[in-house]
C-alpha cells in the first residue's frame, strides 16, 4: 500500500507539490496522468524516497520513505527515471545485474543471477543479454532498463515516461508484458506509471491518479475516474472518452 | 584469461625494458648494477607505474561521477587547486614534511574538484563538450591563481615542477609517498560496483539504493588523495585520466568491477612506457614522461572527440 | 533606447579618456601627454578588439560563455616567445626589430587559426563547440612544448620568456600600434558589415539556412574577423583570456538588443572603457603598475562561473 499524507514539496522555494494525499493498495497498473508540469516526476521521486517533502509523511508498505535507509527504500520501490542520455558502455546483462544491486551489494550471489535471468526472460532479452546498450535501438535499451528495474524484485515499480521515445509497437509490447505481469495471480508486484498517451492510460490502467499544478485532481478506479468533464478540465481543452470496438479512447470532443 | 597473461607479459617487457635504459649501463664497469637497480631504476619503474595507474583511475572516477567522458581531473582544475594547497603551504610553513604538505593539496585539491562538480550541475547535459570546456576555463581561473602567487612570491620555478610530470629525479626514499595511490586503487576497486552506478545517474543510482552523495564524496577524496600524492612527488601529467579510461571503454565497456584493474595496468603501462620513450628519444638527455605524453594524449583525445559518435556522448 | 545608451557609453569612454589624459598633467606637457596618448590608443585599441572579437565568437558558437582567448591564442604565443628566444639566444631576441617580431607574431596567429578553422570547418559549421574543444586542446599541447623547451632556455632567457608571457601596457611599442591600428580599424568596420547576417546567423544554423544564408561561409569569415583581432592585440600586449567576456556580457547585459550593429560598438567601447578606467584607476590613483590585467582577469573569472551558476539546471 502506497501513502502519501498532505504531502508538500518545494524546490528552490516554490512549490511542486501541494498538499497531496493518496491512499491505494496493491496491485495492476496506476497510471499518473496531467498536463506538462503538473508535479508527476516530483511525485513518483517523493514515493521513491529520492526527493524529501516539505511537510507530510510518504509510507510504503508501513516504511516511512523519508527515513528509510537507502537500501532499505532500493528494496520496496523500483523508479525507471527518464534517462536523457545514456553514456555507460554497460552491457545488458550488466545493466540488469545492477538491478539486484540492493539485494547484493556488490557481491552477486547464486540467486541474484537467477533473477537476472529470469528479467531478461521476462522481457524478451536473451538475444540481447551481451550487447552492449550503446549497440541497441532506444526500443530495445528502454526495455532493458525496465527489466533492470523489475530485477530490483520490489513490490511497487515506478516509471516515469518509459514510452516517451518509443514507436507505438515498443510502447504496445511493453504495456503488454507490464499488463500481464500484474494480473492477481501474476506475482504481487504493482505499476505505477506517468502516461502522456491517454488512450494508452485508458487501454492499460487500473486506476488514474491525476494531477494539475501540483496538487491532486482526483484519484481511483479508471473506469470511474476518468471521464469526459474530468479530462477536460485537467487539460484545460474539450476530450472525451469513447468507446471504440469495445475500448475506451480518449478523443478530442 | 587470455588477456590478463598478456597483460602481465606486457608489464613484465616493460618493466624489463625500464630496468635497462639508462646512462649507467647495468653490466658495465665501475658502478654497481644492482645498488643502480635498487636505488634509481626500480624505483623510478613504481614510480611511473603508480602515477599512470592512479591518474588512470581518477580519471575514471571523475567521468563516472559527472556523466562524460570527455573530462579528467587535469581538465577540471584537480591538479592546479592542489598546486594552490602546496603554494599556500609552503608559503606559511616552508619547513613542513612531504605528508603534511600533500594532505593540505588533497585539501585544496578536493574543494577545488567539488566545486567544478558544483558548476557541472548547471551545465546541460546534452552538449557533452560544452562541459570540459567549462572545466578548462574554471581549471584556468585556478591556474592563473597559483601563477600569480608563484610570480608574486618568486616560486615560479616550483609550479614549473609541479606542472610537469617527470621521473628522472625519482630515487629510492623520494617517491615512496606514491605507493599511497596503491592503497586507493584498492578501495577503489572495493567500491568498483558503487562507481558504475554513478556512471547511471544520481536517479537511476539513487533508486538502486546508493547513498549518491556520500559515495561521490568519497569518490571525490580518493581522486584528490591520488592527485595531490602525484602532483608532490612526480608532477602532474595531463590527459593520463582522460585516454587510458576512454580506450578501456571502449575496448572493454563500463563494468568496473570487472575493468577497473585494467584501467589502471593500462595507465601504469602508457606512463612507464611513455618514461621509456622520453628516456630513448634525446639520449642521454631525458625529456620528461609528461611532456611525452601530452603530445601522445592530445593526439589520441582529438581523436576520440573527432571520432566518437556524438550518440553516445563522445 | 540602445542608440542612446550607445550614446552614452561613447560620452562615458570620451570622459574616462580625457580622465586618463589630462589628470595631474606637468610639465613637459607634450611629452607626457605624447605618452599618455600611446597608452591610450593601445588601451583603446586592445578593448574595442577584444569586445568585438567576443561578441562574434559567442554569436559564432551560441554559447555566451565563451571568448576567443580560450581558443590556444595564448599558448600559441607564448610557444612563439619560447621558440624566438630559443632560436635566437636571449640577445637577438632583444635585438630583434619590434616590427619584425609583431609581423611574426600576427602572422603565425592568423595563420595558425585560419588552419585550425579552415580544416575543421570543412566537415560542416554545426559542430562549433568541437571544434573550440579542439584548439584548446592544441592549445594544451602547445604549453606541453612550451613548457619543454623552456627547460632548454638558461635563466635569463627563461626570465624574458616569463616577461613577455604576461600581458602589460606598460611599453606598448609605437610602431607597431601605427600597423595595429588600422588593421584593427578595417576588421571592425569588416565585423559591422558582417553585423546583418551575423543577426540571422544567430538563430542557429538550423534556422538560418533555410531562410537562405551560407552559415558556414559566415562563420569562417567571422572566425577569420576573430583570430585577427585576438591575434593583433595578442601581438600587441600579450595575452588577455577574460576581458572579452567582461566586455560582452556587459554589452548584452546596457543593450537589450539583438542587431549586432548595436552590440559590436557597445561591446567594443565598453572593453575600451574598462581598460582605460581600470589603467587611470591603477595607475594614477593607486600608483600601482602591473595589476590591472590580474584584476580585469580575475573580475571576468569571477563573471564567468557567475554565468555558469545562474543558468537554470537542466
Amino acid at each position: 500500500m502506497i501513502q502519501l499524507d498532505s504531502v508538500s514539496v518545494e524546490k528552490n522555494g516554490s512549490p511542486i507539490l501541494t498538499d497531496v494525499s493518496l491512499c491505494f493498495g496493491q496491485g495492476g497498473i496506476t497510471a499518473l496522468i496531467g498536463p506538462n508540469g503538473a508535479g508527476k516526476s516530483t511525485l513518483l521521486h517523493t514515493i521513491a524516497g529520492l526527493t524529501s517533502p516539505v511537510r507530510g509523511q510518504v509510507m510504503v508498505e508501513g516504511l516511512d520513505m523519508v527515513r528509510a535507509r537507502p537500501e532499505q527504500r532500493a528494496r520496496h520501490v523500483a523508479l525507471l527515471a527518464q534517462n536523457e542520455s545514456v553514456t555507460a558502455r554497460l552491457t545488458v546483462r550488466d545493466l540488469v545485474e545492477f538491478g539486484r544491486w540492493p539485494h547484493h551489494r556488490g557481491r552477486p550471489r547464486e540467486i541474484d543471477r537467477v533473477k537476472v535471468a529470469e528479467a531478461l526472460g521476462t522481457f524478451d532479452l536473451d538475444g540481447l543479454a551481451d550487447r552492449r546498450l550503446d549497440a541497441l535501438s532506444g526500443g530495445q535499451r528502454q526495455r532493458a532498463f525496465v527489466a533492470m528495474a523489475w530485477a530490483q524484485e520490489t513490490s511497487w515499480l515506478l516509471l516515469d515516461e518509459p514510452l516517451s521515445a518509443l514507436d507505438p509497437r515498443h510502447a504496445r509490447d511493453i504495456m503488454d508484458r507490464l499488463h500481464a505481469l500484474t494480473r492477481p495471480g501474476a506475482g504481487q508486484r504493482s505499476v505505477v506509471i506517468v502516461l502522456h498517451d491517454l488512450s494508452v492510460a485508458a487501454r492499460y490502467a487500473d486506476r488514474i491518479v491525476a494531477l494539475k499544478d501540483g496538487r491532486l485532481v482526483t484519484s481511483g478506479p479508471r473506469v470511474l475516474a476518468m471521464t469526459g468533464a474530468m479530462l477536460s478540465d485537467l487539460f484545460g481543452t474539450r476530450l472525451a472518452v469513447e468507446r471504440v470496438a469495445g475500448r475506451d479512447v480518449v478523443l478530442p470532443a | 584469461m587470455k588477456t590478463w597473461a598478456i597483460a602481465l607479459l606486457v608489464l613484465a617487457l616493460l618493466v624489463g625494458a625500464s630496468c635497462l635504459v639508462g646512462v649507467v649501463d647495468l653490466f658495465g664497469t665501475s658502478l654497481d648494477g644492482l645498488m643502480v637497480l635498487a636505488v634509481s631504476r626500480l624505483p623510478r619503474t613504481f614510480a611511473a607505474l603508480l602515477a599512470g595507474a592512479g591518474l588512470a583511475l581518477a580519471g575514471v572516477v571523475v567521468q563516472m561521477s559527472v556523466q562524460n567522458r570527455l573530462v579528467e581531473p587535469g581538465l577540471v582544475g584537480t591538479p592546479e587547486s592542489a598546486m594552490l594547497g602546496l603554494l599556500l603551504v609552503t608559503l606559511a610553513a616552508p619547513g613542513a614534511a612531504l605528508i603534511v604538505k600533500m594532505s593540505v593539496a588533497a585539501g585544496t585539491a578536493l574543494i577545488g574538484t567539488s566545486g567544478f562538480l558544483w558548476l557541472a550541475r548547471h551545465v546541460p547535459r546534452r552538449d557533452p563538450v560544452l562541459l570540459p570546456l567549462i572545466g578548462l576555463i574554471y581549471g584556468g581561473i585556478i591556474g592563473a591563481a597559483v601563477l600569480w602567487l608563484a610570480w608574486t612570491t618568486d616560486l615560479v620555478q616550483y609550479v614549473g615542477v609541479w606542472q610537469s610530470g617527470e621521473f628522472s629525479g625519482v630515487l629510492q626514499g623520494r617517491y615512496e609517498l606514491l605507493w599511497i595511490v596503491a592503497g586507493v586503487a584498492g578501495l577503489l576497486w572495493l567500491a568498483a560496483d558503487r562507481i558504475t552506478l554513478l556512471g547511471l545517474g544520481e536517479d537511476a543510482a539513487r533508486s538502486l539504493g546508493l547513498d549518491y552523495r556520500q559515495t561521490l564524496l568519497i569518490g571525490l577524496i580518493l581522486v584528490a588523495v591520488i592527485v595531490s600524492v602525484v602532483v608532490v612527488s612526480v608532477g602532474s601529467i595531463p590527459f593520463v585520466g582522460l585516454v587510458v579510461p576512454n580506450i578501456v571503454s571502449r575496448w572493454r565497456g563500463d563494468n568496473l568491477r570487472r575493468n577497473l584493474p585494467l584501467v589502471a595496468w593500462l595507465g601504469g603501462c602508457t606512463v612507464l612506457g611513455c618514461d621509456i620513450i622520453g628516456r630513448l628519444i634525446r639520449y642521454p638527455y631525458e625529456i620528461p614522461a609528461g611532456t611525452v605524453f601530452a603530445v601522445l594524449g592530445a593526439g589520441l583525445f582529438l581523436w576520440l572527440l573527432h571520432a566518437a559518435p556524438r550518440r553516445a556522448n563522445g | 533606447m540602445a542608440d542612446r545608451r550607445l550614446l552614452i557609453l561613447g560620452l562615458v569612454l570620451a570622459a574616462v579618456s580625457a580622465l586618463f589624459l589630462l589628470w595631474n598633467l606637468r610639465a613637459p606637457v607634450g611629452f607626457i601627454l605624447g605618452l599618455r596618448l600611446t597608452k591610450l590608443a593601445a588601451l583603446c585599441a586592445v578593448g574595442t578588439a577584444i569586445g568585438t572579437a567576443t561578441v562574434l565568437f559567442q554569436t559564432i558558437a551560441a554559447n555566451r560563455l565563451l571568448t576567443p582567448g580560450i581558443v590556444g591564442f595564448d599558448a600559441l604565443f607564448v610557444f612563439i616567445q619560447t621558440m624566438l628566444v630559443l632560436g635566437l639566444g636571449g640577445l637577438g631576441y632583444a635585438a630583434l626589430p619590434s616590427l619584425a617580431q609583431f609581423g611574426v607574431e600576427t602572422l603565425t596567429l592568423v595563420a595558425a587559426a585560419m588552419a585550425l578553422f579552415g580544416v575543421l570547418l570543412r566537415r560542416g559549421a554545426d559542430d562549433i563547440l568541437r571544434m573550440i574543444l579542439t584548439g584548446v586542446i592544441l592549445g594544451v599541447l602547445l604549453r606541453g612544448l612550451a613548457g619543454l623547451a623552456q627547460r632548454l632556455l638558461d635563466p635569463s632567457e627563461f626570465a624574458i620568456v616569463q616577461q613577455a608571457s604576461f600581458a602589460t601596457f606598460g611599453a606598448v611599442d609605437r610602431t607597431q600600434l601605427a600597423i595595429a591600428g588600422p588593421i584593427l580599424i578595417l576588421s571592425f568596420a569588416a565585423a559591422l558589415r558582417l553585423a546583418r547576417l551575423l543577426d540571422l546567423a544567430a538563430l542557429g544554423r538550423a534556422t538560418a539556412l533555410p531562410l537562405g544564408l551560407d552559415f558556414d561561409r559566415v562563420v569562417f569569415v567571422t572566425l577569420g574577423l576573430v583570430a585577427l583581432l585576438v591575434a593583433v592585440s595578442t601581438a600587441l600586449v600579450g595575452p588577455i583570456t577574460f576581458l572579452g567576456l567582461l566586455a560582452a556580457s556587459l554589452a548584452h547585459a546596457i543593450l537589450p538588443t539583438w542587431r549586432h550593429d548595436r552590440l559590436l560598438p557597445g561591446a567594443a567601447l565598453i572593453g575600451a572603457t574598462i581598460l582605460v578606467s581600470g589603467q587611470f584607476v591603477f595607475e594614477r590613483l593607486l600608483g600601482l603598475q602591473s595589476t590591472l590585467t590580474v584584476i580585469v582577469e580575475f573580475l571576468g573569472g569571477l563573471l564567468f562561473l557567475l554565468l555558469v551558476l545562474r543558468r537554470p539546471r537542466p
